[in-house]
C-alpha cells in the first residue's frame, strides 16, 4: 500500500513494509510536529523573562515614581530613607564613575592584546592566550572582590595615593581626600581586569572578520604591519570594538560582589577617583531585605535596579545588534 | 627624506609591537596576581577541618569549625540550577540549530539570550526576591536553585549554541536523506555528535552558578547547617567569603581566605576539566 506523506513541504512516498516494531512515520512526523511546537513555546521563555523582570521592577517602583518628581528622585542627593528622601544622584555618579574608570584602565591594554593576538602572535601564543582569558573569565566576582581587598586597595593606599598626592594633587580628579585605599579607582582596577577577557575575546572575533586578502594587498605595496593594522584593518572594525566596549560598561555596570567589597560604599557624590563611591548595585545589595519597616524604601531599592536594568538593556542591545551584523553567521 | 621616513615607520612598529606585547602580559600578569593573592593568603588558613567540618558554636568568633555548609550548599545551588537550566537550554540550542537556523526569528531569540546574558545577577536576585514572596516562598534552596537556573540559562543556550553550529552540514543532510525527521536529527544525530561541546557549556553554567553571590544572597539565605530538603536555607561558598571577611576577627577573615581559596580551586578544576573534555572526549565524533 502506497500512501503521500507531508514532511516539511516534500512529497515522499513511502511503503509500510509491516514492520509494527517500528513507530510508523506517520507517528513519528506527529513526535516531530509535537516537539516542534513543545521547543518553540521553550525558545519563547527568554523573552517572556525579559518582559516579565522589566515589568515587575516597573510595577513595584511605581509607587515611588509616582510620588517624587524626576528632578528630586534622580538629581537628589540626599539619602535618608527614614525622612522620606531618596535622591539617587550619589549612587548614580558613583555608578558612573567606577564604570568609567574600569574602562578607561582596561580598554587600550585590552585593544592592544586582542590586535596582537589576531595579528602578531605564533599560534603558539594564542593557545596560551586562550585559557589565561578563560580562567579570568571563570574566576568568581567575590574572588575578584578579596583580590582587591588584598592586592589593590593597599596598593591605591600605599602607592598610588602618595604618588597622586605627591604629584597631582593641583588635578581636582587626582586629589587625595580620604586616608583609605577603599576608592573608585580601586573599584575601577578590580572591574578593569574582569571585563578584560570579554573586550579581548570579542575584538579579537571581530579582528578575525577582516579577510586577509586585504592584510596582503597593504603588506604586498610595502606598509608595515602597524601600517596595515591603522589604515587597513582597525578603519574596517571600528563599529564593532566601540560595540565591544559598551558590551563591557554594560557588564561593569551591573557588577555587584566584586565592586561592593572595594569602593567603600559612601553615599556622597565622589569629585576625585580616590574618593570612596556607592554604585547603585551594593545599594541594592546592602540594604534589598531589610528594610521593610520604612514606606516606600523597598520601592526605591526597586527603582534603582530598574535604573540600571533599563541602562544595561539599552547599552546591551545596542551593542549585541552592532556585533551580530558584523559578526554574521559566527555570532548571530 | 625617502630614507627618514622608512626608518620612522619601523621604529612605528618595534614600538606599537613592544606595546601589544606589553598589554598581554600585563592581562596575563593580572591573572598571575590575583591566583598568587588567593594562594598566599589563603593556604596558611587551609586546614581539613575546614573542608570537612560544619561552622561550631562561636565560629565567626573565631572558634572552631569549617565551611562544609557552604561547600555543599554551593555544589547543590549550582548543580541544581545546572540541571534546571539543561532541561530548557537543550531545546532551545537544538531548535535554534534544526528548526530556525539563521532565520529571522532564530536572530530574534540569540538577540534575547545575548540580552538575558548582559542582565545583572542582582536584578535576577531581586527579582526572584519578588516572586517568592508572592507566591510565598521563604528563603530556600529551591529558590536559590530557580534564580541560579535563569542566570545560567543564557550562558548554557550561548555556548551550546556555538558548538552545534560547528557540526558538519553533511552530517545532517545525510540523516535527513535516510528519511529521519527533524527530531530525530537533532536528538540521536546532533546531540550524539555534540556531546563534548554541550558538556563543555554544561560546565561553563556550573561555573558561572557557583561563583555568583548577589543572586542568592536574597533568595538562599544563609545557615551554618546542610540543608537537607529543598525548602531549608542553604549556605553558598561566595557568601561564607563574603560574610566571613565582614567580621573584625583576623582569624575569621583568614577563613575567609581560605574559602576564597576553595571556590578559585572549584572554579579552576571546572574549568581545567571543560578544557580537557573537549580536548579528549571526541572519539566517538565524526570530523
Amino acid at each position: 500500500m502506497n500512501r503521500q506523506i507531508q514532511t516539511d513541504g516534500n512529497k515522499v512516498n513511502l511503503e509500510t513494509e509491516g514492520r509494527s516494531n517500528r513507530p510508523s512515520v506517520v507517528a513519528r512526523n506527529k513526535q516531530n510536529q509535537l516537539a516542534k511546537r513543545t521547543f518553540f513555546i521553550i525558545t519563547l521563555l527568554p523573552m517572556i523573562l525579559i518582559s516579565a523582570i522589566t515589568l515587575v521592577l516597573a510595577v513595584r517602583s511605581w509607587p515611588i515614581l509616582s510620588t517624587y518628581s524626576f528632578k528630586d528622585l534622580f538629581l537628589g542627593s540626599t539619602w535618608r530613607p527614614d525622612n522620606g528622601l531618596f535622591g539617587f544622584w550619589p549612587y548614580i555618579t558613583g555608578t558612573f564613575w567606577v564604570t568609567t574608570v574600569g574602562i578607561l584602565l582596561s580598554v587600550p591594554p585590552c585593544l592592544l592584546t586582542a590586535l596582537y593576538l589576531s595579528e602578531y602572535s605564533r599560534s603558539f601564543t594564542r593557545s596560551i592566550a586562550k585559557p589565561i582569558l578563560d580562567l579570568l573569565a571563570a574566576i568568581p566576582p567575590v574572588v575578584y572582590g578579596v583580590w582587591g581587598l588584598l592586592a589593590i586597595v593597599p596598593f591605591v593606599e600605599d602607592v598610588l595615593a602618595p604618588f597622586s598626592k605627591r604629584w597631582l594633587n593641583s588635578i581636582p580628579i587626582f586629589k587625595v581626600n580620604q586616608p583609605t585605599g577603599f576608592s573608585i579607582i580601586a573599584g575601577g582596577i578590580v572591574l578593569a581586569v574582569m571585563i578584560a577577557p570579554l573586550i579581548i575575546s570579542v575584538v579579537y572575533e571581530i579582528l578575525r572578520t577582516v579577510p586577509d586578502d586585504l592584510r596582503h594587498a597593504s603588506l604586498a605595496v610595502g606598509a608595515t604591519q602597524w601600517q596595515t593594522i591603522r589604515q587597513i584593518v582597525i578603519p574596517r572594525v571600528v563599529p564593532g570594538m566601540v560595540a565591544a566596549v559598551v558590551l563591557a560598561a554594560s557588564r561593569a555596570l551591573g557588577e555587584t560582589m566584586a565592586v561592593l567589597m572595594v569602593v567603600g560604599n559612601v553615599a556622597q557624590v565622589p569629585k576625585s577617583i580616590f574618593d570612596a563611591g556607592y554604585p547603585l548595585p551594593a545599594l541594592i545589595a546592602n540594604n534589598y531585605g531589610d528594610m521593610m519597616s520604612i514606606p516606600l524604601y523597598d520601592a526605591a531599592l526597586l527603582c534603582a535596579a530598574l535604573i540600571l536594568l533599563i541602562l544595561i538593556l539599552i547599552f546591551n542591545i545596542l551593542s549585541t545588534l552592532v556585533l551580530q551584523r558584523m559578526l554574521g553567521k559566527n555570532w548571530a | 627624506m625617502m630614507k627618514k621616513r622608512w626608518q620612522r615607520r619601523h621604529i612605528v612598529e618595534a614600538f606599537v609591537k613592544g606595546l601589544m606585547i606589553v598589554s598581554f602580559l600585563v592581562v596575563a600578569g593580572g591573572l598571575g596576581a590575583i591566583l598568587w593573592t588567593i594562594l598566599v593568603n589563603g593556604l596558611p588558613a587551609l586546614t581539613w577541618a575546614m573542608v570537612t567540618q560544619v561552622p561550631q558554636g562561636g565560629f565567626y568568633l573565631g572558634k572552631g569549625g569549617g565551611v562544609l555548609n557552604a561547600i555543599l550548599g554551593s555544589l547543590y545551588l549550582a548543580g541544581g540550577g545546572t540541571l534546571l537550566a539543561l532541561i530548557f537550554s537543550l531545546p532551545i540550542a537544538l531548535y535554534l540549530e534544526t528548526y530556525l537556523g539563521d532565520s529571522e526569528w532564530g536572530r530574534y531569540v540569540r538577540l534575547s539570550l545575548d540580552v538575558l546574558w548582559g542582565i545583572p545577577t542582582i536584578v535576577y536576585g531581586v527579582f526572584g526576591f519578588i516572586i517568592m514572596l508572592a507566591i510565598g516562598l521563604r528563603a530556600s534552596l529551591l529558590a536559590g536553585i530557580v534564580v541560579l537556573s535563569l542566570i545560567e540559562l543564557p550562558i548554557m543556550v550561548r555556548a551550546m549554541d556555538e558548538v552545534i553550529r560547528r557540526m558538519p552540514v553533511d552530517l545532517e543532510q545525510a540523516a535527513l536523506a535516510l528519511g529521519s525527521t527533524k527530531l530525530e536529527v537533532a536528538v540521536r544525530v546532533v546531540t550524539r555528535q555534540m556531546l563534548p561541546g554541550i558538556i563543555t557549556a554544561i560546565l561553563l553554567a556550573f561555573g558561572r552558578g557557583i561563583g555568583d553571590a548577589a543572586s542568592v544572597l536574597f533568595t538562599a539565605g544563609y545557615t551554618d547547617r546542610i540543608p537537607t530538603s529543598l525548602m531549608q536555607p542553604t549556605a553558598s561558598l561566595p557568601l561564607a567569603v563574603f560574610f566571613q571577611l565582614g567580621t573584625p576577627y583576623p582569624v575569621v577573615q583568614q577563613r575567609g581566605y581560605a574559602s576564597a581559596l576553595i571556590l578559585t580551586i572549584i572554579v579552576l578544576i571546572i574549568s581545567i576539566s571543560s578544557r580537557w573534555i573537549s580536548a579528549n572526549l571526541n572519539k566517538y565524533t565524526v570530523k
